[in-house]
């Protein structure tokens, strides 16, 4: 079973106590943006295999939003961080490096 | 390769001569330099696109590849489910195109499909979805799919172990598709892949494809793990791994990948010869021919390529399960497993042309996949064919997200096959 640790109260729970929010950064269209940008931040998905940046809730806990690092082939979790940032921390970044050289960077 | 016909005869001949000549079902060449069309992905979907390219379209210079074996994806991964009671009219027509093809698929194949319409019930167990399927068997009625709305004690008669009067999800009634039922899943993939080597075509194993050439917005070819094979027309049909390929091409899909688990009991004494769907408590259930209770249950909810599930989702469907088949918590769990389905936001397939030129995809059949084979491949065929859909895919192509013309079948799919 998934286990991940909650960046806001800490705690290191299993994934029945979680809820899945899909793709984290992803970059927000509005208003005056193309049909193409707004259906881009809408629909498409990188859905990679292999890194993977993306949203959990604690739900059944502090109810906080964060994020997560993890591999899609193979579920490893390099790491969990607070949902306040636009891009992945640096330790975070470090830990997927150390596990994945040939990782190209969040795209 | 020549086909030879499999018949009754043919078992007699055989058995007179210790079974020494039973051929190859199919042929595994070494890829030519160039195909007019090259099919990524040999499973049900992607060989009957072949099929039907040669057999509506005279089109057999096909080579279909595929990264691991043929049919060892989803189409070996699922619970087997054949049934049309789709909401919507796109929906409803795809696959009913689907069900009707696999009525006589053995004949049109000559190759045993066993194809069972034992029927199949998707029960109604709250307020809310007995509204739900009655709503859908009004729209099926219209559509020309024939299913009815039936009460529990009818129910109660064509599932004989089935306990209607739960205190938790009593059984209101249930949306049933008499022609609705079961086949044989390998078997759809062996018998598609045998006719197309009969045409002539290739079918590639273990070779996979690492990179898309594309010159001036038009596909070139495929660069694979058995060298680089050129093409006319690309269709990428690999459902869990659309998104991948898409990448290798350069755009993206609406589309998420996540882990749909399955399980099979011990096998028993037949005890129920229909198909059952609970989608309140996600879980659905048919006994196999050998036996074994085949019973699915839902998704996981996060991206996931590893083709198994979590163990939660089994205990939780087992456990509902039970409540409505009580006669189930003694058996013993044979095997688990699972499969990656590549899921859209509306529940809908995706049969489209793509920002690259004669590049088509036929996924995001998500949890619907094995049912829709030979409508799929009937669609996917006239799409690459012509280039333009049919009217079976037209409401599928990737431009519907961009006009916010969704195929909602949240209700129909609700996370089962």
């Amino acid at each position: 079973m998934l286990t991940l640790t909650c960046p806001c109260c800490g705690m290191t729970v299993e994934e029945t106590e979680l809820a899945p929010g899909g793709e984290a950064h992803l970059k927000r269209f509005g208003p005056g943006s193309s049909d193409a940008e707004f259906e881009g931040y809408l629909f498409a998905r990188k859905n990679p295999r292999g890194v993977h940046f993306e949203r959990w809730r604690h739900a059944y806990g502090c109810g906080k939003w964060f994020l997560a690092a993890r591999c899609t082939a193979t579920l490893e979790v390099f790491g969990t961080y607070p949902a306040q940032t636009t891009e992945p921390p640096a330790s975070i970044v470090a830990a997927i490096k150390a596990r994945r050289p040939d990782w190209e960077g969040l795209k | 390769m020549g086909m030879r016909r499999y018949s009754a005869f043919a078992v007699a001949r055989e058995a007179l001569r210790f079974h020494q000549g039973w051929e190859r079902a199919w042929a595994s060449p070494a890829p030519k330099k160039r195909y007019d069309v090259v099919i990524v992905g040999a499973g049900g979907h992607g060989l009957a696109t072949a099929y039907y390219l040669g057999k509506n379209f005279g089109i057999t210079n096909v080579a279909i590849i595929e990264k691991g074996w043929l049919g060892g994806g989803n189409t070996g991964r699922n619970t087997t489910i054949i049934r049309s009671n789709y909401l919507q009219d796109p929906s409803a027509a795809i696959y009913e195109k689907a069900r009707a093809l696999y009525e006589d698929l053995s004949q049109d194949l000559n190759y045993n499909v066993m194809f069972s319409p034992r029927g199949l019930l998707m029960l109604g167990q709250t307020e809310h979805e007995v509204r739900g399927y009655k709503r859908t068997v009004y729209a099926n009625n219209l559509q020309g799919v024939e299913t009815e709305w039936i009460g529990p004690e009818r129910v109660k008669e064509l599932v004989p172990i089935i306990n209607i009067d739960g205190p938790r999800y009593p059984v209101l009634g249930a949306l049933y598709q008499a022609r609705g039922g079961t086949a044989r899943h390998d078997a759809v993939a062996w018998g598609y892949a045998r006719a197309c080597s009969a045409m002539g075509m290739d079918i590639i194993q273990q070779c996979e494809v690492t990179g898309i050439r594309t010159a001036g917005g038009q596909v070139q070819g495929v660069d694979t793990t058995k060298g680089v094979i050129d093409c006319g027309k690309l269709a990428i049909v690999v459902a869990g791994h659309s998104s991948v390929l898409a990448e290798m091409a350069g755009f993206r899909l609406p589309i998420e990948s996540l882990a749909l688990q399955a399980l099979v009991s011990e096998p028993i004494k037949p005890c129920m010869d229909v198909v059952v769907m609970a989608n309140t408590v996600h879980g659905y259930m048919s006994q196999s021919d050998k036996g074994e209770m085949v019973i699915g249950g839902g998704t996981d909810g996060f991206n996931n390529y590893t083709q198994r599930g979590s163990w939660h989702h089994v205990e939780e469907t087992v456990r509902a399960l039970i409540e409505t088949f009580p006669m189930i918590s003694r058996l013993k769990m044979l095997r688990q497993w699972g499969g990656i389905v590549d899921m859209t936001g509306d529940r809908s397939p995706i049969l489209s042309a793509t920002p690259v030129g004669n590049i088509f995809v036929n996924c995001g059949w998500g949890t619907g996949g094995f049912k829709s084979i030979p409508g799929s491949g009937w669609a996917m065929a006239e799409l690459v064919a012509k280039g333009s859909p049919g009217p079976l895919a037209a409401e599928f192509g990737l431009d519907r997200f961009r006009e916010g013309r969704f195929i909602d079948e949240s209700v129909a799919a609700g996370g089962a096959p």
